[in-house]
C-alpha cells in the first residue's frame, strides 16, 4: 500500500465534514463537523511529513491542534450564550441581529 | 523500511489502514447523519481515536498521544458537556429554511470531494522518504528541537492565543447578577406568606425494585404525586411510574401458577 491512501482518506473525511457543515442546522453538530475537517487536515499533514521525511508537517499538525482547542473553547462559549438568550441551538434561529 | 526511499508500507499497516479507515469513514458519516447531537459526538470520538492510531502507525508518536489526550479526552468531553447543558433531546429540525439547500449542499460536497481526490491521484507518487531518519533520535526530541528553534515564535504566539481563548470563554459565559440573591430566611418567609408547600418537598417513591429519583411517590389514594419528582424531570417528561409494575407482575405470576397447577390437576 502506498501512503498516498492516507491522503485519500483525509480528503474523504474533509469532504464529509464540509458537507456536514452545510447540511446540519444544529450549531453543536456544525461545530463537530468543523472539528472533523481540522482532524482530516491533520492527517494529511502527518502523511506529508512521512512522505517528505521531515518533521515540519507534524509541527504544523501540532499547531492546528492548539488552534482547534482554543477555537472549541470560544465557539462552545458562544453557543452556550446564544442558547441562554434564545433557548435554541439551531443556526436558523440565530438569523436576527437582536432578540 | 530503513532505506531512504521506500515504495510501499508493510502488509500489516495496509490491513490496518483498510479496516480502521472504514471505521473512520463510518464514524464521520455518523457524525453528519445521526439525528441526536450525543450520537454525533460519540461517532466523532470514534473517528478521532482511529486517526490517533493512524498517527502512531505513521511514526508521529507524540501527535498520536496528543490526539487522544487533547481531542478525545478534552475537546470531546467539552462537547458532551455543552450537549448536556443545551439538552440531549434537542434534535435537529428537519425543516429547510432555504428550499433545496440540503440537496445542493450534498451535491457541492460530492463535487468538492471528487475534485480533491482527483487532484491527489494526479500527483503520481511512487516512492516516499519515510520518517526513519527524522525519528532516529526519537520523535519527541525531534519535535522539541524544531519547536524551540525554527518555530519558537509561533509557539510563543500560541501561548497568547490560549490565554485569549480562556479569557474569552470566561467573558462570554459570565452572567452578571441583576438582582440580589435571596437568603434562605427570605425564601422561607416568602413560602409562609404565599401559603403553598411550607414544609420540605416529599421524597421520591421507594419501591421493592426501584428507588431512583424519577419514580414518583404515591399519595394515600394510590395516585402518583407530581410534587415528589423534580421540576426538570417533569418538564422533560422523564417521570417513570412503576407503582403498578409490582402488582402486575404478581398478578402475572399468580395466573401462571394457577395455569400450571390447574393443568397438573387435570393430568391427574
Amino acid at each position: 500500500m502506498n501512503p498516498v491512501n492516507y491522503l485519500y482518506l483525509s480528503a474523504l473525511l474533509f469532504t464529509i465534514g464540509a458537507a456536514g457543515v452545510l447540511i446540519r442546522r444544529n450549531a453543536i453538530v456544525v461545530f463537530m463537523c468543523i472539528e472533523l475537517m481540522l482532524n482530516a487536515s491533520n492527517l494529511a499533514f502527518v502523511t506529508f511529513s512521512r512522505l517528505h521525511g521531515n518533521l515540519d508537517g507534524q509541527i504544523i499538525a501540532f499547531f492546528t491542534m492548539v488552534v482547534a482547542a482554543a477555537e472549541v473553547v470560544v465557539g462552545l462559549a458562544i453557543i452556550v450564550t446564544i442558547f441562554r438568550s434564545r433557548h435554541s441551538a439551531s443556526v436558523d434561529d440565530a438569523s436576527l441581529m437582536k432578540l | 523500511m530503513n532505506d531512504l526511499a521506500a515504495y510501499t508500507t508493510s502488509t500489516g499497516e495496509a490491513f490496518q489502514f483498510w479496516v480502521l479507515g472504514t471505521v473512520a469513514v463510518v464514524g464521520a458519516l455518523g457524525t453528519v447523519l445521526m439525528k441526536k447531537a450525543v450520537h454525533s459526538a460519540l461517532s466523532l470520538a470514534g473517528t478521532m481515536i482511529v486517526l490517533a492510531v493512524f498517527y502512531l502507525a505513521q511514526g508521529a508518536y507524540f501527535l498520536g498521544v496528543v490526539q487522544i489526550v487533547v481531542y478525545t479526552g478534552a475537546i470531546m468531553m467539552l462537547f458532551l458537556f455543552v450537549v448536556m447543558l443545551v439538552g440531549i433531546t434537542a434534535a435537529d429540525s428537519l425543516k429547510e429554511t432555504l428550499k433545496g439547500q440540503r440537496w445542493l449542499a450534498a451535491v457541492c460536497g460530492i463535487g468538492f470531494g471528487i475534485l480533491l481526490i482527483a487532484g491527489i491521484s494526479n500527483a503520481q507518487l511512487h516512492s516516499f522518504a519515510g520518517l526513519g531518519e527524522a525519528n532516529a533520535k526519537g520523535n519527541v526530541e525531534g519535535l522539541a528541537a524544531l519547536i524551540f528553534t525554527k518555530y519558537v515564535w509561533a509557539f510563543e504566539i500560541t501561548g497568547a492565543l490560549l490565554i485569549t481563548a480562556a479569557v474569552g470563554a470566561m467573558v462570554l459565559t459570565h452572567r452578571e447578577r441583576t438582582e440580589r440573591r435571596h437568603t434562605q430566611r427570605e425564601l422561607s418567609e416568602q413560602r409562609v406568606r404565599e401559603g403553598k408547600q411550607v414544609p420540605p418537598l416529599p421524597a421520591p417513591g421507594v419501591y421493592a425494585l426501584h428507588n431512583a429519583v424519577d419514580n414518583p411517590g404515591l399519595l394515600p389514594d394510590g395516585t402518583p404525586s407530581a410534587l415528589t419528582v423534580s421540576d426538570t424531570l417533569r418538564a422533560r417528561g422523564q417521570v417513570r411510574d412503576v407503582s403498578g409494575e409490582a402488582l402486575d407482575s404478581l398478578a402475572e405470576l399468580e395466573q401462571r401458577s394457577t395455569e400450571r397447577l390447574g393443568r397438573k390437576e387435570v393430568g391427574k
